[in-house]
């Protein structure tokens, strides 16, 4: 098999802008999920039950459908309902924006159950602390709880981003152009598919590759940070 | 100042406390002790509201407990309390787990937090350590920051749950005289622990307690010279014979 790579570097521009769609998922979906994701945990642990059941309802939802089938309601169903409604007889592009709200939505899920974990490895002692100054709830959660809930979860928090960063390839099953599929696209009209594809394998894979190197170093530093 | 009034609880099947009552009037020191599983803990975090409890009232300064009326966090912002394991907030400073609360429940600003901080601090001996960090400090000095911390708040009145349990020997006599000499400045006092000499030195009273009952509740004179009950002759026997 003989390869073609003379195509790529004129590539670089439009793959570039592909790579743009998929820092921007990535970006909105950790920000968000992690946004939605805490609101979620502390709805999981509040001594209200219909709060904490409806948290946990959501959570074990998104948890137990793949993706793609997620993408594919957001884009079919759900967001072209709500433009509908909101901007009747317009016609959008709501690609991104249905990629945006599904990562969102979806990682929020996994999100929560990380914060709900960090929520929990502090101690009952601290939360009795801050309540014994006279701080409210919400007051020692705010300031008390999720400062060292969040700083334990990190790692964990990164990890997820790198996931959602490889995940986010699977917009073009509702034909967003992301880097992925800018490649594939490419590829296809030059007639040098295999060579895109390997290419493009090989950015996501020195990119996570480089992340996880950062989280592993990170996760030292905190490690060696005074905890207790 | 603290009214404790036929106080019981229980978890599930487990009766934690059994009708217990006791008064703490203003300026006094009253000592609770007793074995371990007695109830001890659990009374004193009744008082401020930490636990709950499922009959009788408790009033602290005139303000019940158990009304679901109450403003809790109100209310705790006027009692303080120390931790056996000292419960600093290990992300912030030494000044900001003492300016916090002060910030943020009593609206004090941050110039005002401080320089009370510093006071206390300087009370403690410990105002070199400000910008520091919990783990950074021993368990003596931790436990004596969060006394700082608690009094920060102006309390009237002090709960310590076993504050010296926690602590190396070496350690337990730095924070035995913070707690003396605040018993001296007239500081309302009630505190669980099992440091018999420093009972025998600044308690007004010594409430002994036993599957969750208040057994004896008497000067301190003469529970440490006769005691009534056989269960608090037994335990004193335990703790000090060594």
């Amino acid at each position: 098999m003989n390869f073609d790579w003379s195509s790529i570097p004129g590539a670089l521009p439009i793959l570039w802008q592909g790579m743009i769609v998929t820092l921007e998922i990535t970006l909105v979906g950790v920000l968000f999920g992690i946004l939605i994701g805490t609101l979620l945990a502390m709805l999981r642990l509040s001594p209200n039950r219909l709060w904490s059941w409806l948290s946990a309802a959501y959570v074990t939802v998104f948890r137990s459908i793949p993706l793609v089938m997620v993408l594919f309601w957001f884009h079919l169903i759900l967001v072209p309902l709500v433009a509908g409604l909101l901007f009747p007889g317009k016609r959008l592009e709501l690609g991104l924006l249905t990629a945006l709200t599904a990562f969102s939505l979806f990682e929020a899920s996994y999100y929560a159950e990380i914060i709900r974990a960090g929520i929990l490895s502090v101690t009952k002692g601290q939360f009795h602390a801050g309540l014994a100054l006279g701080m409210n709830r919400g007051q020692v959660m705010r300031v008390v709880i999720l400062p060292q809930a969040l700083r334990r979860m990190v790692p964990l928090l990164l990890t997820q981003a790198i996931i959602l960063f490889q995940d986010s390839t699977l917009v073009y099953v509702i034909n967003l152009d992301d880097f992925f599929r800018k490649a594939y696209n490419i590829g296809n009209t030059v007639g040098t598919l295999n060579e895109l594809i390997l290419f493009a394998g090989a950015v996501y894979l020195v990119i996570c590759t480089l992340a996880s190197g950062c989280v592993r170093q990170l996760h030292r530093k905190l490690t060696v940070l005074p905890v207790k | 100042m603290i009214s404790i009034r036929n106080v019981s609880k229980w978890y599930g099947e487990f009766q934690a406390l059994a009708k217990c009552s006791t008064e703490v009037s203003k300026g006094e020191v009253v000592v609770i002790c007793g074995p371990s599983g007695s109830g001890k803990s659990t009374l004193i975090k009744c008082v401020n509201g930490l636990e709950l409890f499922q009959e009788g009232e408790i009033w602290v300064d005139g303000i019940s407990v158990a009304d679901r009326k109450t403003d809790l966090p109100k209310l705790r912002s006027r009692v303080g309390m120390v931790f056996q394991h000292f419960e600093l907030f290990p992300h912030l400073t030494i000044l900001d787990n003492v300016t916090l609360a002060q910030c943020r429940v009593l609206g004090r600003s941050k110039k005002q937090a401080a320089e009370k901080a510093v006071q206390l601090l300087e009370m403690v001996g410990l105002v070199e350590q400000k910008p520091k960090f919990p783990a950074q400090l021993s368990g003596g000095q931790q436990q004596r920051v969060a006394i700082a911390r608690a009094l920060a708040m102006d309390p009237v009145a002090m709960l310590f749950d076993e504050p010296t349990s926690a602590l190396d020997p070496e350690m337990i006599n730095e924070v035995l005289d913070v707690m003396v000499r605040l018993a001296q400045f007239g500081m309302t006092m009630l505190v669980v622990t099992h440091e018999m000499g420093f009972a025998k030195r600044v308690a007004d009273r010594v409430i002994f307690m036993d599957r969750g009952e208040i057994v004896e509740d008497r000067p301190k004179q003469p529970f440490f010279e006769k005691p009534e009950t056989e269960r608090a002759r037994q335990f004193l026997s335990k703790i000090l014979t060594h």
